[in-house]
């Protein structure tokens, strides 16, 4: 028996060395090459973007699936590496409590509602639990502030809680700044990174778009401490901030990638509500061009009382008189009245947006148009029986027109500010990136290629129509898992060309883009 | 004690796939040993399985035959395009087999047979990379059979009887390769039906050309398990009238296929014996496995298989070393049933080069200790499954699979 019991210990051996050994294992040393750059330690800098927000909040799958994260992970087959901290939120709702209150808003779902159609709505299946002030103890890797500007990153007291009421303060980086008075700059330095990113800029444009251009394009003005927090940042001022960053996360590190801002015309947040979605049948067409001949002709005639020429009077007023077509037609805008258009509105350009949070009932029920109201009625059938109106009379008539407040779309003069600011500073991060030997990553070329076609993958074509393309979630800004996957993808490429490293791509299909919940009040 | 063993590891029935599909080749250690040969070896009660035909012809009146075998067994996966790579844990499996033959006269032997010749048990990490295709599987098959065994004549006899199935299958995969509840957990749905019921046959044929050179041929029907009315249970998903998945039942129908197997074996010396056994496994029964769900407003799930026919070619060899050992090796090679493009990690197998030996202690004239040992060597596999769509494509799994097992197994032989 003793001789079985040995053949049994030998059978034992042959079991412990029989497990399955690739030729080539992609997940020992030596399968992925980090090249010429040092991964150990990855710092992320940036803002929402960076931080993994989507779908209006913070969050913690939304954090998990940051392309600093997803970075991260990829790095670490290339070569061993300390692990990447996130400041992660205390939960999956994503709002934010500031001594109990809530100050942000839990995050959005897509919520089918009672007639079948599915729309984004606030996810109240659970209570925000983040309060802000249980600061966490980092140092993180993922140092993304959401809401953060180029000159944010380097203001000291951005990070201190008793500044948040004011506004000078960022609930997001309080949560982990190392003290009150510390820069998110500083507590990216004093990590000693060996590699770093930084996508930054995209709020020093993106405040004034998502406001409407509500704010101003501080040109020329280099000190943003005067900056209203939907002005456009002088982009002199940028590039110097920017550069002084760069220069001192680059002293240290190995290498580095810089992210360029995107087109605010690449974002489903200007692109979904299209600027002619004023839908007629033929006889509302046939009304709206009616009343708006008849302001025109009640305009002339009042300009000519004044003493106005006829001939200028006629031009003058012409530009009222609209016409409308079956079909669909571009809203009515108010407008700054000026002695060009001394009624204040014109119907929307081509090229001009609608913003996302614009509200889609009102529009249905003549905002954008005109608010055709029993009096406005009685007047225009005056006017048809040849009656001079009154002055009250012509006064209720213009303010019928019910054109897109300022707040609620970007005209072609605020599209030119942001569009003029995105492209200086992407012409600095473009010149430093270069100066400093660096990554540039050309998200603007990225996004439009997601807003013109798409991009496939091995599930289909991720695009940026809102809400099923997949790349965007629900706050038309921010992205998905599925978008953050997209941009993490397109890193890797940058920083295998620079770095001459062999990091592997993620396999985007595999990242989640919208959630679905019908936990919403 | 030896029997006590055993009969605690019967408590264990769990059953790991190794061979071709899911068919689980140990059904016997003397025969394991020798390549798993045994249509035309008469040796002990193990031919109720291999060739009850043969039955008849074993020299005590009253033959037992009871082993189980522990199946160390795991498959690596990886892709090197996006670094990916996944190992199953899938835990220790063991097969059993309980032979049991009695001679009622000089032309008639009776037998009893308990055996596992199918199943399959893999558990990849839950959420890896493929856990879309499957994130466990746990297919049990218990084969219940009565045996008559007649002899024709010295040189001729024949055999079988009616089989009864009793079968399990639980199994796990996510519902596809995102979707996910409010906290990021991904929603699966898990499939169990349990004792299910199923009936077959046996038939086999033994021919004695001379003392030495014997044949045999033994044909098992395919056994086809419908299990009705299983427990669908879907967990994570979304609380979304888009998602309407709720927990349901399910039908479902999974072929244990046909086999047939001929062979010959030649006694050398007295000392020598030689086998070679030929198995053709029926697979292409095994079209699709399809999950009808009881709720109309789950879609059914469709999942095409396309398994081909495939061969087995066994070669064994035993030598009786002195009265109280007996020595025997074995070689076989396993043709996979499973389709390039169709390789979906449930069943990740390909070709299998199995190397066996054993040997077998005779305690007494009435009682023998059977052990063999059975190491698959398979090559590392570039390979797809291409029947998984998402929005009406096509998404292939890709990826290199590596397999390894090794499989020792004991049993005892009893003759009165």
């Amino acid at each position: 028996m003793k001789q079985y019991f040995k053949y049994i210990a030998i059978l034992a051996l042959g079991i412990v060395s029989c497990e399955p050994e690739f030729d080539n294992p992609v997940d020992k040393p030596g399968a992925y090459s980090n090249g010429e750059a040092d991964f150990t330690r990855y710092v992320a800098l940036g803002n929402s973007l960076t931080a993994g927000y989507a779908d209006n909040a913070l969050y913690i799958t939304g954090q998990e699936n940051s392309y600093p994260n997803i970075l991260a992970q990829q790095f670490e087959k290339t070569q061993d590496i300390e692990e990447f901290t996130i400041p992660f939120m205390n939960d999956n709702a994503g709002g934010l409590l500031l001594g109990g209150n809530q100050i942000t808003q839990n995050r959005l779902v897509l919520a089918v509602g009672e007639g079948g159609s599915p729309s984004p709505q606030i996810y109240t299946g659970m209570q925000a639990s983040t309060e802000v002030g249980n600061v966490l103890q980092g140092p993180f890797s993922n140092m993304g502030v959401p809401g953060a500007k180029s000159y944010h990153l380097g203001f000291s007291g951005y990070g201190n809680v008793q500044n948040i009421a004011t506004g000078t303060a960022n609930p997001y980086f309080a949560r982990f700044a190392s003290a009150p008075n510390a820069t998110v700059l500083e507590d990216a330095l004093a990590q000693n990174p060996t590699f770093f990113s930084l996508w930054i800029g995209n709020n020093d444009v993106l405040g004034y778009a998502t406001s409407g251009g509500t704010g101003e394009f501080q040109l020329n003005n280099l000190d943003p401490s005067t900056y209203g927090p939907d002005d456009i940042t002088d982009p002199n001022a940028f590039a110097g901030i920017y550069q002084q960053m760069v220069q001192v996360l680059s002293a240290s590190a190995s290498g580095g990638v810089l992210v360029n801002i995107p087109d605010v015309a690449a974002v489903p947040f200007f692109n979904t509500i299209p600027n002619n979605a004023l839908a007629l049948d033929a006889e509302t067409a046939a009304n709206l061009t009616g009343f708006f001949q008849a302001v025109s002709q009640v305009f002339a005639g009042g300009l000519m009382q004044q003493g106005v020429p006829e001939e200028q009077a006629m031009t003058l007023a012409a530009q009222y008189a609209i016409t409308f077509n079956e079909g669909p037609n571009r809203f009515i805008i108010d407008v700054e009245p000026s002695e060009s258009n001394p009624l204040g509105f014109r119907q929307m350009t081509s090229d001009e947006k609608l913003l996302l949070t614009i509200d889609r009932s009102a529009l249905a029920q003549g905002y954008g148009a005109v608010s055709l109201s029993p009096q406005v009625m009685q007047i225009l059938g005056a006017l048809q029986q040849g009656q001079m109106p009154t002055q009250e009379e012509a006064n209720t008539l213009f303010a019928a027109v019910n054109g897109i407040d300022d707040e609620d779309a970007l005209d072609e003069a605020e599209i030119a500010n942001v569009r003029q600011a995105t492209s200086a500073y992407n012409a600095s991060i473009e010149a430093i990136a270069d100066a400093n030997g660096l990554g540039y990553v050309d998200s603007q070329a990225l996004l439009n290629e997601l807003a013109e076609g798409g991009i496939s993958f091995d599930g289909g074509t991720i695009t940026s129509e809102f809400a099923s393309g997949g790349a965007f979630s629900l706050d038309g800004v921010h992205l998905t898992p599925r978008g953050y996957a997209v941009i993490a993808n397109e890193i890797i490429d940058v920083i295998n060309s620079t770095y001459n490293a062999g990091v592997p791509k993620v396999n985007v299909g595999t990242y989640s883009t919208v959630t679905l919940s019908n936990d919403v009040q | 004690m030896k029997k006590l063993l055993f009969l605690g590891l019967f408590g264990l029935m769990a059953a790991v796939t190794y061979a071709g599909g899911y068919r689980v080749s140990l059904q016997g250690q003397r025969s394991l040993a020798m390549g798993h040969t045994g249509v035309a070896v008469v040796n002990n009660a193990e031919l109720a399985f291999f060739n009850p035909a043969g039955l008849v012809y074993l020299e005590n009146k009253i033959n037992v035959a009871a082993g189980a075998s522990a199946v160390f067994s795991n498959v690596k996966y990886q892709n090197s395009e996006f670094g990916l790579s996944s190992q199953t844990d899938s835990g220790v499996g063991t097969p059993f087999y309980l032979y049991g033959s009695y001679r009622v006269n000089d032309w008639l032997t009776l037998g009893l047979a308990a055996y596992t010749p199918y199943g399959s048990s893999v558990a990849w990490p839950t959420d890896w990379a493929g856990s879309h295709l499957v994130n466990n599987i746990d297919l049990q098959a218990i084969y219940i059979q009565a045996l008559a065994s007649v002899k024709i004549s010295d040189k001729l006899s024949v055999g079988g009887g009616p089989i009864y199935v009793n079968g399990s299958v639980n199994f796990n995969r996510n519902l596809n390769r995102t979707l996910s509840d409010i906290e990021g957990s991904r929603a699966n749905v898990t499939v169990d039906a349990s004792g299910v019921s199923a009936f077959g046959w046996s038939a086999s044929a033994m021919y004695n050309a001379t003392e030495d050179l014997r044949f045999g041929i033994n044909y098992r029907s395919e056994i086809m398990v419908d299990a009705e009315g299983g427990d669908a249970t879907f967990q994570n998903v979304p609380n979304s009238p888009l998602t309407p998945f709720q927990n349901t039942q399910f039908d479902a129908s999974l072929p244990m296929p046909a086999e047939l197997s001929v062979g010959v074996s030649y006694q050398l010396l007295d000392k020598w014996l030689f086998a070679f056994d030929y198995n053709m496994t029926y697979w292409d029964v095994y079209e699709s496995l399809d999950l009808d769900f009881a709720n109309d407003q789950i879609p059914d799930s469709q999942n095409p298989r396309n398994y081909k026919n495939s061969a087995t070619y066994r070669f064994g060899m035993q030598y009786l070393a002195n009265e109280t050992v007996t020595l025997r090796v074995g070689y076989y090679f396993d043709e996979s049933p499973v389709q390039s493009g169709y390789f979906a990690p449930e069943t990740p197998r390909n070709d299998a080069h199995g190397f066996t030996g054993g040997l077998s202690l005779h305690v007494n004239e009435k009682f023998s200790i059977d052990a063999a040992f059975l190491y698959n060597r398979y090559e590392e596999v570039n390979e797809s499954y291409d029947y998984y769509t998402e929005n009406g494509q096509s998404v292939p799994f890709e990826g290199t699979y590596k397999t390894s097992a090794f499989i020792p197994g004991l049993g005892v032989t009893y003759k009165l």
